[in-house]
């Protein structure tokens, strides 16, 4: 599986992207966001950092690069896409998750692990996710708090699009456990279609052991796996 | 001639950094304070003679699209010579 990672000026997880997803044997290419083209990808990941400066808000620039019309293409047509940290600011910018990330709750950065309850396992980004405990994954944000009016809310609830949800070590949403103020605890959502994701906390930084945890592999996988199923239903 | 646009976040969503300054102007001593939002206000220079209905319409839609996010933020739209 070939997966393309962009890269906007100030974007800084896009080498961790790309060798998170080779380390499971994947291949990966860097994609400018000057760039029209995706190239070969068969899947995207929108990677952290700080586009741009995060000036005017977070991933609101970004949004307008070049690159990001392709992507709003190959969405369309089914592609996974998947945004971490600002690569999440940028797709709910880009209308592409909906809702907001807005400042923290305690106006404060966070840079620490937490805890994740897996809400929808039956998804093309959660499906091989473990189901019998939370999985822990490092955050490292200032605006990662989720916000969306109360209509958003009720239908992401409906269509099972959340798809994270920060918690305790036993499993449970606690306001303790919520690391930003994010509405129902949410970490991270699908579109309804199910083919776009984005999440605060970062996978690609917890997908070895030697990075202290390697939960954020079973997301990279549930991808892999995903697109091996459409591959194999397309070709027979 | 200018256009001067304010950006205030929306009341439903949480302004920790107005509740902030708000509690420190309580310390401060301002009794009368009972709410604070802190926005950003935008200046953008446009050339002379340009056509007041017409640069309102664009600079709206910019407003919109780009330079406020309508699902947190409100704005104000002013021109003025």
């Amino acid at each position: 599986m070939h997966f393309a990672v962009l890269q906007f000026p100030a974007s800084n997880c896009d080498q961790d992207c790309v060798h998170a997803v080779r380390a499971l044997g994947h291949t990966a290419s860097l994609v400018w966001h000057k760039d029209t083209s995706l190239g070969a990808a068969d899947a995207v990941i929108v990677p952290g950092g700080f586009s741009y400066g995060d000036y005017l808000r977070c991933g609101a620039i970004a949004r307008f690069s070049p690159v990001m019309q392709a992507v709003r293409t190959f969405a369309d047509q089914g592609g996974l896409v998947l945004g971490i940290c600002n690569g999440f600011q940028i797709l709910c910018e880009a209308g592409l998750l909906p809702g907001a990330l807005v400042r923290n709750r305690d106006l404060q950065f966070h840079c620490e692990p937490v805890f994740l309850r897996t809400a929808n396992r039956e998804t093309p980004f959660t499906a091989s996710i473990p189901a019998e405990r939370p999985i822990r994954l490092p955050i490292a944000h200032g605006e990662g708090c989720y916000f969306a009016d109360e209509a958003t809310l009720s239908r992401l609830q409906a269509g099972r699009q959340i798809l994270w949800q920060y918690c305790d070590a036993a499993g449970a949403l606690t306001e303790a456990a919520n690391p930003n103020g994010s509405l129902l605890n949410i970490a991270g959502i699908a579109n309804e279609r199910f083919n776009v994701a984005g999440l605060m906390p970062h996978p690609d930084r917890a997908s070895e052991a030697i990075l202290g945890g390697d939960d954020g592999r079973s997301l990279f996988e549930s991808m892999a796996a995903a697109f091996a199923t459409r591959a194999a239903s397309r070709a027979a | 001639m200018k256009a001067k646009l304010i950006v205030t976040p929306k009341k439903a969503v949480l302004d920790p950094q107005g509740k902030t300054v708000q509690n420190a102007l309580e310390h401060m001593g301002y009794a009368a304070v009972t709410g604070v939002h802190v926005g950003k206000y935008i200046e953008i220079d446009l050339a002379a003679g340009t056509d007041r209905v017409a640069a309102r319409k664009a600079l709206d839609e910019a407003a919109h699209k780009f330079l406020s996010n309508p699902v947190i933020e409100d704005y104000q739209l002013e021109i003025v010579d």
